[in-house]
C-alpha cells in the first residue's frame, strides 16, 4: 500500500512552477499546474548537470508530454515517468504525488512506469 | 617528374586576387608554381567598399583575402613590390626591388589609376585621388585642418568622394565639365533630378564648370579658377575626373595598347602575346575598358578556363548599375540613352517626391532596352531581369515605372526567369546554380551565400537572391516554419504585435486567445521577455513567475553545482572605494568567490539559494542595485576613463556611460544588451564591440551599433555621426525599442540587423529619417520603461511572500548537502564529482 508522506501545504507551491521538498531524505521536486489541478513529482538531482536544482526548471509540454527542462542544460524530463526525452535510456525517479485537504502528499516508494 | 610551369600575376587588387582565388578554386593552381606582385602595402581589398573606411571599416575588415590563402596554395606575393619590367624573350619579369622571375603564363592585372586633368596646380598640396587606401588616410588627414572640399568631377565616383567628404565634415562642392551629373548613366531629367537631391544634403554642385587654374587661396589652402571667370575657395581638390589604365608595363614591352590606352586583348583575355593575358581595368576588349568589378571577375574566369584547356570566351559585360549616393538611389541599365534605332521612351516624373524614372523600349515595345531611376530604384531588379533575358514586357510597359499600381503586380516574379538567368553579376551566379544549391540543402539566405557566393559583392541582387529562394523553398513544398514553438503559430514579432494591440498582459491570457498546449521553455521566457519590455511589470508576480528562466526566477546566475553568482550593478564601473569594501565585507562575511567580471563590475560566487535575500539585503543597504546579470536585458555600460583624467579624452566617457546605463536597466529584450563609451577615438572602452557603443570626437559623439564579442565578433557599425548628447539619446532610444519589437528571441542586435532587409540603411532611414512614423511611439515605449524602473532586488526582499521560495527545501532548513567547496588560490571553488564523494564520506564517517 502506498505510503503518503505530508509535505506541505498547497500554499506553499509555487503555480506553473518547481520548488523542492526533503522527503526521506531524497530531495524532491514538486511542481504544480493549478489550472489543470496538477502535480508532479520528480527526483530533484539532474543526472546530466550532476547537481540537485531540477526543482526549478521550467516547465510545460512537449508534443502533449508534461515536462521539466533542466535549468542546467535544458534536457526534457517527463513529469510523469522521469522518462528524458533526449536520451531515453536515462530515467529519473518520479514519485507519486497528490493533494488531500489542501495538504501535499508524496509517496517515495517509485512510482510504476504503468502508472 | 614533370617540372612545374611558372605562372606569374602583376598586381594583386580585386580582379588579380579574383583571379588567383578562382584559380585555386578549380585546382589548376597545382600545376603552376605561382608568384604575384602587388604594388601596395597589402595584399587585395574591396574598393568597391572602399568608403566604409570612413564609416569605421578596417583595412582588414575590406581585405579580399582569406587568412592563410597564399600560405596554403603555396602561391609567393611579393607585397610592396612593383613589377618594373617585362622581358618577352627571356620570358622574365623584373621587381623594383629586384626579383627576377622567369614565367611560362604571365597575367597583367594592373588595373587603373585616377586621370588627374593636367591644370597647372593640379599637384599643389591637399590635391588629392580616391583610389587606394593610402589615398583615404591623405584625405583624413588633410580634412583634419580644412574646412571645404571640392571634388572634380560628377559622376559615379566623384559622388561618392563627395560623400566622404561631407562625413568628415567639410563643406562640400562638386565640379563637373559635364552640363550634368552622372552624363554616363544618365539622362538630363534624371541628372537634374539627382542634383537636386544631392543640393538638398547641403553639396554645392557647379556644372560646366572648366577649371583653367588652380592656385593660392585667400581664406582657403587653394583656389580653382574656372574658365567663365568664377572661383572657388576650397582647401581639399579630390580630382575624380575618370580612370586611365595603367598600361606602361605593357607598352614598355611593346604588347599592343588601345590609342586611347589599355591593353588590347582578345575574347580569351589574350594580349597580342599569346603567353600574356590582361584582366580588369587595364585591359581593352573590343574598344572598351569596363571600369567595374563584374566584367573584371569574368576576365578571371575566363582565363581560369583557358589555362584548365576548357573553352571559354569574354564576350562583354553588362554595365547597368545600381547604388546610392549620399543616400538617394540611383540605377541605370542598358541603353539608357535611348541610343539603339527606333528605341522608345517612357518617362515619370514626380517633382514632389523627387522620383524620376525612364525606360528605354524597342520600337515594337515588346523588349527593355534601358532604364534610368533617379529617387527610387526598387524596380531595378525587375527591370535588369527584363532586359537581360530578353523577357517580353507587359502589354503596357509604362505600368514598370508608375507608382499606381504598385511595383509587385507587374513585378517580374522570380518564376519568369530563365535557370540561365543571372542572378548575381558580381560572382556570375545563375538562378539555375541558386535552385541547385537550394536542392542540395541550402534553406537560408546565409547558406546560399557561403555555397553560392552570390550577395556577396557589391550585394545589389540580394533582394532578387531572397524571392528566388522563397519562390523555390515555396515550390518544393517547404514551408519556412518560422513559429516560435509548436504552443503558438507565431513569430516573437507577430507575438509582440498582439501583446500591444490587444493590450494582453498575462501569458495564460496569450495562450488562451492564441496558443494551445501548455507552453515550453522556448515561449515562456520570450513571452515573458516581451510582456516585461511592454509592460514591465515585477517579473515574479505571481502570474509571471513561472514564465521566466532560472536566473530570473531567482534573480541570480545558477552555476554548475546550483549554486548563484551575483552581480551588482556598477554603472559605468565607476566605484567608490567605500562600495567597494561593502562589497568586499559581504564576500567575506558569506564566503563567496569573488572576481572581476569582463564587464566591468564585481561577480560573488558560491552562494546558496538561501543566502541570496540576506546577501542582498546588504548590499541594498550599502547602495547597491541588481545588476540584471542573470536577463536577457540591459547588461553593462562599459566606460574607459576619459576626459575627466585622461590626457587625450575628449569628452565624459565616465559620465555618459553612468547616465546611459541608469537610463536603460532594467529593460529587458530579446537578448542581452551591452553598451560602452569612450571618450575619444583610441577607443579603450571597446565601444565599436558593442550592441551600442559611443565615441567621444571633437564634433561630438559618434554612435556605433550592432557590434558584439562572443561566439561570432562583429565590429559595429558607424549609424551616425557629431551628435549632440540630446539626439545621440533619442536615436539610442528608437534604436533599442525597436529592436524590442522586430528581433527574434535570442537575437542580438548583430544579426537581427543583418537579417533586416536593407540592412543598416533600413534602420537608419527608420531611426533617423522616420520612414515608419513610429520614432515618437518608439520614444513613449522607452519612457515608460524609463519612468517605471525599480530595483528588483529591493523589490522582492520587501515581499514576505516572494521570500518564501529562496529556500532549497520548501519544508526544511537543511542546506543542499550536494554543494561542497573546496579551496583553491586561497578561494572557494565547486568540488569535483571525486572531491565531493570523499568529503560526503568524511561527513558521513
Ligand atoms: C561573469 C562573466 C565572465 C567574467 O567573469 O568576466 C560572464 C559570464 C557568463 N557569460 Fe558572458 N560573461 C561576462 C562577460 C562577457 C563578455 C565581455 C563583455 O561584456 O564585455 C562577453 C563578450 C561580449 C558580448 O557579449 O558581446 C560575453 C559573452 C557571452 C556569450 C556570447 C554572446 C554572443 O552573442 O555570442 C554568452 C552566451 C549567451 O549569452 O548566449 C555568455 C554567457 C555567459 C554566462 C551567462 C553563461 C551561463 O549561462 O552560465 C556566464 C554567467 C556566469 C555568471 O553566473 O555570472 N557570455 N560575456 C562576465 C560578466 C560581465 C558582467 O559584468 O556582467
Ligand atoms: C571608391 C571606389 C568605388 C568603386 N565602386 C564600385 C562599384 O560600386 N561597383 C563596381 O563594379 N566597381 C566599383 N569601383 C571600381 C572597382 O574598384 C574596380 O573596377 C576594380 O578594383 C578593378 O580591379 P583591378 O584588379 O582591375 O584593379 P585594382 O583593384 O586597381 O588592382 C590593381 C592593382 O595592381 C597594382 N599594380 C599596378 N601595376 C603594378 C605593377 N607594375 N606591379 C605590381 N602591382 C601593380 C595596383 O597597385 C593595384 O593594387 C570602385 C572603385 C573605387 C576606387
Ligand atoms: S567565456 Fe564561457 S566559461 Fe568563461 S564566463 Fe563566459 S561563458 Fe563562462
Ligand atoms: S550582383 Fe554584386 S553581389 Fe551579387
Amino acid at each position: 500500500m502506498t505510503q503518503w508522506i505530508d509535505v506541505c501545504s498547497v500554499d506553499d507551491l509555487q503555480p506553473d512552477s518547481g520548488v523542492c521538498a526533503l522527503v526521506e531524505g531524497h530531495q524532491v521536486a514538486i511542481f504544480y499546474m493549478p489550472r489543470e489541478s496538477v502535480v508532479y513529482a520528480l527526483d530533484n538531482y539532474d543526472p546530466f548537470g550532476n547537481a540537485n536544482v531540477l526543482s526549478r526548471g521550467l516547465i510545460g509540454d512537449i508534443k502533449g508530454q508534461p515536462v521539466v527542462a533542466s535549468p542546467l542544460y535544458k534536457q526534457h524530463f517527463n513529469l510523469q515517468t522521469g522518462v528524458c526525452l533526449e536520451d531515453e535510456t536515462v530515467k529519473i525517479p518520479a514519485y507519486a504525488i497528490r493533494i488531500e485537504n489542501g495538504s501535499v502528499q508524496v509517496s517515495i516508494t517509485e512510482q510504476d512506469d504503468e502508472i | 617528374m614533370v617540372t612545374k610551369q611558372t605562372l606569374v600575376v602583376i598586381g594583386n587588387g580585386m580582379v588579380g586576387q579574383q583571379f588567383l582565388a578562382s584559380l585555386v578554386a578549380s585546382g589548376i593552381n597545382k600545376n603552376y608554381k605561382i608568384v604575384t606582385f602587388c604594388e601596395e602595402p597589402r595584399a587585395a581589398y574591396d574598393r568597391v567598399h572602399l568608403s566604409e573606411f570612413f564609416s569605421g571599416k578596417t583595412a582588414d575588415d575590406l581585405s579580399l583575402v582569406e587568412p592563410g590563402f597564399f600560405e596554403q596554395n603555396d602561391i609567393t606575393i611579393h607585397l610592396g613590390d612593383k613589377a618594373s619590367k617585362i622581358h618577352r624573350h627571356s620570358k622574365s619579369v623584373v621587381s623594383e626591388k629586384g626579383v627576377t622571375i622567369r614565367y611560362d603564363k604571365l597575367v597583367l592585372a594592373t588595373g587603373s589609376y585616377p586621370f588627374v586633368p593636367p591644370v597647372p596646380g593640379h599637384d599643389r598640396p591637399q590635391c588629392l585621388v580616391y583610389r587606394t587606401i593610402e589615398d583615404l588616410e591623405a584625405m583624413t588627414s588633410a580634412a583634419k585642418n580644412s574646412k571645404v572640399g571640392a571634388v572634380v568631377g560628377g559622376g559615379l565616383l566623384g559622388l561618392e568622394a563627395a560623400k566622404a567628404l561631407t562625413d568628415l565634415g567639410l563643406q562640400t562642392h562638386v565640379v563637373e565639365f559635364a552640363p550634368r551629373l552622372m552624363a554616363v548613366q544618365l539622362d538630363e531629367a534624371g541628372g537634374a533630378m539627382l542634383r537636386r537631391k544631392i543640393e538638398n544634403l547641403g553639396v554645392t554642385v557647379h556644372t560646366g564648370k572648366n577649371t583653367s587654374i588652380i592656385t593660392d587661396g585667400e581664406q582657403c589652402a587653394n583656389k580653382m579658377c574656372f574658365a567663365d571667370g568664377e572661383e572657388l575657395e576650397t582647401d581639399i581638390i579630390l580630382f575624380s575626373a575618370g580612370i586611365r589604365p595603367r598600361d606602361d608595363i605593357a607598352r614598355d614591352c611593346a604588347l599592343e595598347v588601345g590609342p586611347r590606352g589599355g591593353i588590347v586583348i582578345n575574347n580569351q583575355c589574350l594580349t597580342s602575346d599569346p603567353d600574356i593575358y590582361a584582366i580588369g581595368e587595364c585591359a581593352l576588349w573590343n574598344g572598351m575598358i569596363y571600369g567595374l568589378v563584374a566584367p573584371g571577375y569574368a576576365m578571371a574566369r575566363t582565363v581560369v578556363a583557358d589555362l584548365a584547356g576548357n573553352v571559354a570566351s569574354f564576350t562583354g559585360a553588362d554595365m547597368s548599375t545600381k547604388l546610392k549616393l549620399m543616400g538617394v538611389d540611383v540605377a541605370s541599365i542598358g541603353d539608357a540613352h535611348a541610343k539603339t534605332q527606333g528605341a522608345l521612351v517612357y518617362t515619370y516624373q514626380n517633382g514632389a517626391s523627387e522620383v524620376y524614372k525612364r525606360l528605354v523600349v524597342s520600337q515594337d515595345k515588346k523588349q527593355l532596352l534601358g532604364a534610368v531611376l533617379v529617387g527610387e530604384a526598387s524596380g531595378y531588379g525587375t527591370l535588369l531581369q527584363y532586359c537581360l533575358n530578353g523577357i517580353e514586357l507587359p502589354e503596357n510597359p509604362d505600368a514598370l515605372i508608375l507608382p499606381a499600381r504598385s511595383d509587385e503586380s507587374v513585378g517580374l516574379g522570380p518564376d519568369a526567369l530563365p535557370m540561365s538567368a543571372q542572378i548575381c553579376s558580381c560572382f556570375d551566379v545563375t538562378k539555375g546554380a541558386v535552385c541547385q544549391a537550394i536542392e542540395a540543402g541550402c534553406v537560408t539566405i546565409g547558406a546560399l551565400k557561403e555555397e553560392t557566393k552570390a550577395s556577396t559583392g557589391c550585394g545589389g541582387c540580394a533582394p532578387l537572391l531572397k524571392s528566388v529562394m522563397n519562390s523555390e523553398l515555396a515550390k518544393h513544398g517547404f514551408e519556412v516554419n518560422t513559429d516560435i514553438c509548436e504552443h503558438f503559430p507565431y513569430t516573437r514579432q507577430d507575438l509582440y504585435n498582439l501583446i500591444m494591440v490587444e493590450e494582453i498582459r498575462t501569458f495564460d491570457t496569450l495562450l488562451e486567445k492564441h496558443g494551445r498546449g501548455r507552453g515550453c521553455e522556448i515561449c515562456k521566457p520570450a513571452v515573458g521577455s516581451i510582456l516585461a519590455s511592454y509592460w514591465n511589470d515585477y517579473i515574479l508576480k505571481t502570474e509571471h513567475l513561472g514564465l521566466q528562466d532560472t536566473n530570473d526566477t531567482f534573480l541570480a546566475n545558477m552555476q554548475k553545482d546550483g549554486t548563484y553568482s551575483i552581480v551588482p550593478r556598477i554603472t559605468g564601473g565607476e566605484v567608490s572605494p567605500d562600495m567597494l569594501i561593502a562589497l568586499g565585507q559581504v564576500g567575506k562575511k558569506y564566503k563567496l568567490y569573488t572576481k572581476i567580471t569582463g564587464g566591468q563590475r564585481v561577480d560573488l560566487f558560491g552562494a546558496r539559494v538561501d543566502q541570496l535575500p540576506h546577501i542582498w539585503k546588504e548590499l541594498i543597504d550599502a547602495g547597491f542595485e541588481s545588476g540584471h546579470a542573470y536577463g536577457k536585458s540591459l547588461r553593462t555600460v562599459k566606460s574607459c576613463v576619459g576626459s575627466t583624467w585622461c590626457r587625450y579624452g575628449i569628452d565624459d566617457s565616465v559620465g555618459l556611460a553612468v547616465e546611459l546605463e541608469n537610463r536603460y536597466k532594467g529593460l529587458r529584450s530579446p537578448h542581452k544588451i551591452k553598451f560602452a563609451v569612450s571618450g575619444c577615438t583610441r577607443e579603450c572602452a571597446e565601444a565599436q564591440g558593442k550592441d551600442v557603443g559611443v565615441i567621444a570626437t571633437e564634433t561630438g559623439w559618434n554612435l556605433y551599433v550592432c557590434g558584439n564579442g562572443g561566439m561570432k565578433p562583429r565590429h559595429a557599425d558607424l549609424f551616425a555621426t557629431s551628435l549632440d548628447k540630446e539626439t545621440l539619446i533619442k536615436y539610442i532610444d528608437r534604436f533599442l525599442s525597436f529592436y524590442v519589437r522586430t528581433a527574434d528571441r535570442l537575437q542580438r542586435t548583430a544579426v537581427w540587423m543583418e537579417n533586416m532587409e536593407g540592412g543598416l540603411d533600413y534602420l537608419k532611414s527608420v531611426i533617423i529619417d522616420d520612414k515608419l512614423g513610429l520614432c515618437e511611439q518608439l520614444e513613449q515605449q522607452m519612457q515608460h520603461v524609463i519612468d517605471t524602473y525599480h530595483c528588483e532586488w529591493k523589490t522582492t526582499i520587501e515581499d514576505e511572500s516572494k521570500l518564501k521560495r529562496f529556500r532549497h527545501f520548501i519544508n526544511s532548513d537543511q542546506p543542499d548537502d550536494n554543494v561542497v567547496f573546496v579551496e583553491e588560490r586561497g578561494q572557494i571553488r565547486p568540488a569535483d564529482e571525486e572531491e565531493r564523494r570523499h568529503f560526503k564520506m568524511v561527513e558521513v564517517a
